[in-house]
């Protein structure tokens, strides 16, 4: 079909700059004039926690979960940069779930990357920010979705691209309130997200005039797997419910709920309905263009976790493209500034809410094998964006270094 | 319900027979994206006469400019189709590289300009030889397509770069980029191809470039009281021939603006069925047509009166839309 051969998977390589400097070399660019290519370095630290010996995912994550997306992206940025005489580099380190965060961000900020995007827990996101190295540093929060981080602990070189807790409880319960579901049965798990998942399930509940009718906490630290059918129906007897919200965020028993509970109910939270970014059947607002650009280039489905990766890449390449600058500390002010939108496929466009630095966007309440809806629901007004209705609000925030300023 | 279909069709195809010779009866087109077929509207008795099977995945459709073919792209087929109007039979394929979206016939028929959205290049085909005549490079998600007037220029919009890209057809390359709102979707050159309108769905807005300058040099804003900013997300532009009206479909917010192309005023928002996204005039300028994606039907626009007049059901979908006059 084609006349002349493509260049193989555009960019997929690690030899990005190279690719990229050919491409440029290539183009007929923006101007007649010779310019100085913009180079943009992006660090990517990632940290994946072991999972515990019980837990029942069957799907092992791909190796290059959340790299791949990030990758993806560095190439979108790529092409749009050599119309620009801009070029992105992707400077990925891995560390072991018990390695040293602090040195791999040390390592990446020698080497120039202004731009960090952290794809790992809670505590690594809240330890780097720290750093003094980090001080005139972006970091993008691409995983944790813990609420301190954009709360008490938020601070003024830190960004949330991944939603928080909030967020994704607040997405859920507008729809369950919506369905006219309001009476929920919370079964938490044994760690500690799951009390944060489970709070966040509580507060949401309060905001949107929901009940909490029964609250049960699932001790069990051995595999459920072979048990499951007479344990479960024993362990959700629980008085008159619409939903059962589990809060399993590893991924222990959640999934063995469904079907299994004393009533016919059905299960939503970390397992069955689940709040997400992403998601394999995500198609509308383009994103079946994203989902096959994906598979093209990774050879399997874009998980929720190459999303966040790729729009934490996507954030630093719109903003370079939109200030026609390569200079970090300008894209960085960019970022942060009302000026500052893009689109992610999910419809309403993203931004950043100055009051905890976390990235405004629409959540998918997604099933096995079907996106069910998106949040936020209609009816849920707000006076600024409905994206708004979500999560921690300007009067609500804890955050005080960011300064409650009007977005 | 299934009855009075029955009679409407019917009547239909009475009145079609009946006025078989009159002249100048319109036929309007519309591609099914979900259904993979082609509804035919009689613009007469506005009824859906047929409904034609086509590849895979049909979205972008435009009329070969002596009327008797229709180029449709059939995305999942990764082929540009070719159907035969009399006989109703697609004749054959172009190559048009890997998913093709929309397209633009230069103004001389000779040349089909293609997005390949998957692939970031926009291809050029010949159309009487059937071959590749060139492949540039352009942005990611290359979409909207349109050729100037005088066929010196061949645009296109890219999604995700967020760019027009400008492609001199002689010298077969890109020789300049314009920077419009997030997500241009369509382009449309005035009828004097002075100006290009750009649509921008994640912007929310549309930009008119002038042509001489390639540079931006107004941006047209839409407000619809009681509907929420990020849904107003513009797609689709036709631009009336004499220079009096844009209309722009506003996809989700389910309205079509009319915008005054002299002032650059919004007028009036017309609300039409469910996430309108495509538009198509009639050759004598009275009518415009919409595709409305999620109602899965079509909205029939008297451009006179600024009225919706009709609703017209057909498939799953609905994307493409063009008018045989």
């Amino acid at each position: 079909m084609m006349t002349k051969p493509r260049l193989p998977g555009l960019l997929r390589s690690a030899s990005l700059a190279a690719l990229a400097a050919v491409l440029l070399a290539g183009t007929p660019g923006a101007g007649a004039t010779a310019q100085t290519v913009g180079e943009i370095r992006i660090g990517l630290l990632s940290q994946t926690p072991e999972p515990p010996p019980s837990v029942a995912n069957p799907d092992e994550p791909a190796a290059d979960d959340g790299l791949a997306g990030a990758t993806l992206a560095i190439a979108d940025n790529n092409t749009t940069g050599k119309f620009l005489k801009q070029t992105f580099l992707l400077d990925s380190v891995e560390v072991p779930p018990d390695g040293d965060a602090a040195a791999a961000l040390r390592e990446l900020a020698g080497r120039g990357d202004r731009f960090v995007i952290v794809d790992a827990p809670g505590a690594t996101v809240e330890a780097l920010s720290k750093l003094p190295e980090a001080r005139n540093l972006l970091l993008l929060n691409a995983n944790a979705p813990d609420d301190t981080l954009r709360g008490s602990a938020c601070a003024a070189n830190l960004v949330h691209v991944a939603p928080s807790r909030a967020m994704l409880a607040d997405a859920l319960g507008q729809y369950l309130v919506k369905k006219r579901w309001p009476r929920w049965f919370l079964v938490t798990g044994r760690r500690p997200e799951d009390k944060l998942y489970a709070d966040a399930i509580r507060r949401t509940a309060k905001r949107f005039g929901a009940q909490i009718v029964a609250e049960k906490e699932w001790t069990a630290e051995s595999d459920v797997n072979r048990t499951a059918e007479s344990e479960i129906p024993v362990f959700t007897q629980a008085k008159a419910y619409d939903v059962l919200i589990v809060a399993d965020e590893v991924g222990e028993f959640g999934d063995y709920l469904s079907y299994r509970t004393a009533d016919p109910r059905p299960v939503a939270g970390t397992q069955g309905l689940v709040p997400t970014v992403w998601h394999r059947t995500h198609e509308q607002w383009g994103a079946a263009q994203l989902q096959s650009r994906f598979k093209a280039a990774a050879k399997r489905p874009m998980t929720a976790r190459d999303h966040n990766d790729w729009t934490a890449v996507r954030v630093v390449g719109e903003a370079a493209a939109r200030t026609r600058s390569a200079d970090p500390d300008r894209l960085i002010a960019f970022i942060q500034s009302p000026d500052f939108t893009m689109s992610a496929f999910r419809g309403a466009p993203l931004s950043l809410r100055p009051w905890d630095g976390q990235l405004r966007q629409p959540v998918l309440l997604a099933a096995d094998r079907s996106v069910v809806s998106v949040s936020p629901q209609e009816g849920f007004l707000h006076p600024r964006t409905e994206l708004d209705s979500l999560g921690y609000d300007q009067p609500e925030t804890l955050c005080k270094t960011r300064g409650k300023t009007t977005p | 319900m299934t009855a009075a279909r029955f009679t409407g069709i019917s009547l239909a195809a009475l009145i079609a027979a009946t006025v078989a010779t009159a002249a100048s009866a319109q036929t309007i087109y519309v591609s099914n994206e979900k259904d993979n077929t082609l509804s035919v509207i009689d613009g007469q008795t506005m009824a859906v006469t047929d409904t034609i099977k086509v590849g895979k995945r049909p979205r972008g459709i435009t009329l070969s400019k002596d009327g008797s073919q229709l180029f449709i792209c059939a995305s999942d087929d990764h082929a540009v189709q070719v159907l035969d109007l009399a006989s109703k039979k697609i004749v054959h394929n172009l190559p048009s590289g890997e998913d093709p979206e929309q397209f633009a016939l230069s103004p001389d028929g000779k040349h089909l300009i293609i997005a390949n959205e998957d692939s970031n290049i926009v291809t050029v085909v010949d159309v009487p030889t059937r071959k590749v005549a060139f492949q540039v490079d352009v942005g990611v998600e290359p979409e909207g397509m349109d050729v100037s007037p005088d066929g010196r220029w061949g645009v296109n919009t890219s999604e995700t770069t967020s760019m027009v890209h400008w492609i001199d057809m002689e010298k077969r390359e890109v020789v300049d980029n314009t920077l419009v709102g997030p997500r241009p979707r369509y382009a449309q050159f005035t009828k004097d191809g002075s100006q290009l309108w750009v649509s921008s769905e994640i912007g929310g807005t549309v930009s008119v470039i002038d042509t001489g300058t390639r540079k931006v040099t107004k941006v047209v804003d839409f407000h619809i009281k009681g509907v929420a900013k990020d849904r107003i997300q513009p797609v689709g532009v036709k631009l009336t021939d004499d220079g009096r009206y844009a209309f722009v479909a506003l996809g989700p917010a389910n309205h079509v603006a009319v915008v005054d192309a002299k002032t650059f005023e919004v007028k009036d928002y017309l609300l039409v069925g469910r996430r309108v996204w495509q538009l198509a005039l009639t050759p004598d300028q009275k009518t415009l047509y919409t595709t409305n994606g999620v109602s899965g039907d079509v909205s029939v626009i008297d451009v006179d009166g600024l009225k919706v007049t009709k609703t017209v059901k057909v498939g799953r979908y609905p994307w493409g839309v063009a008018v045989k006059g």
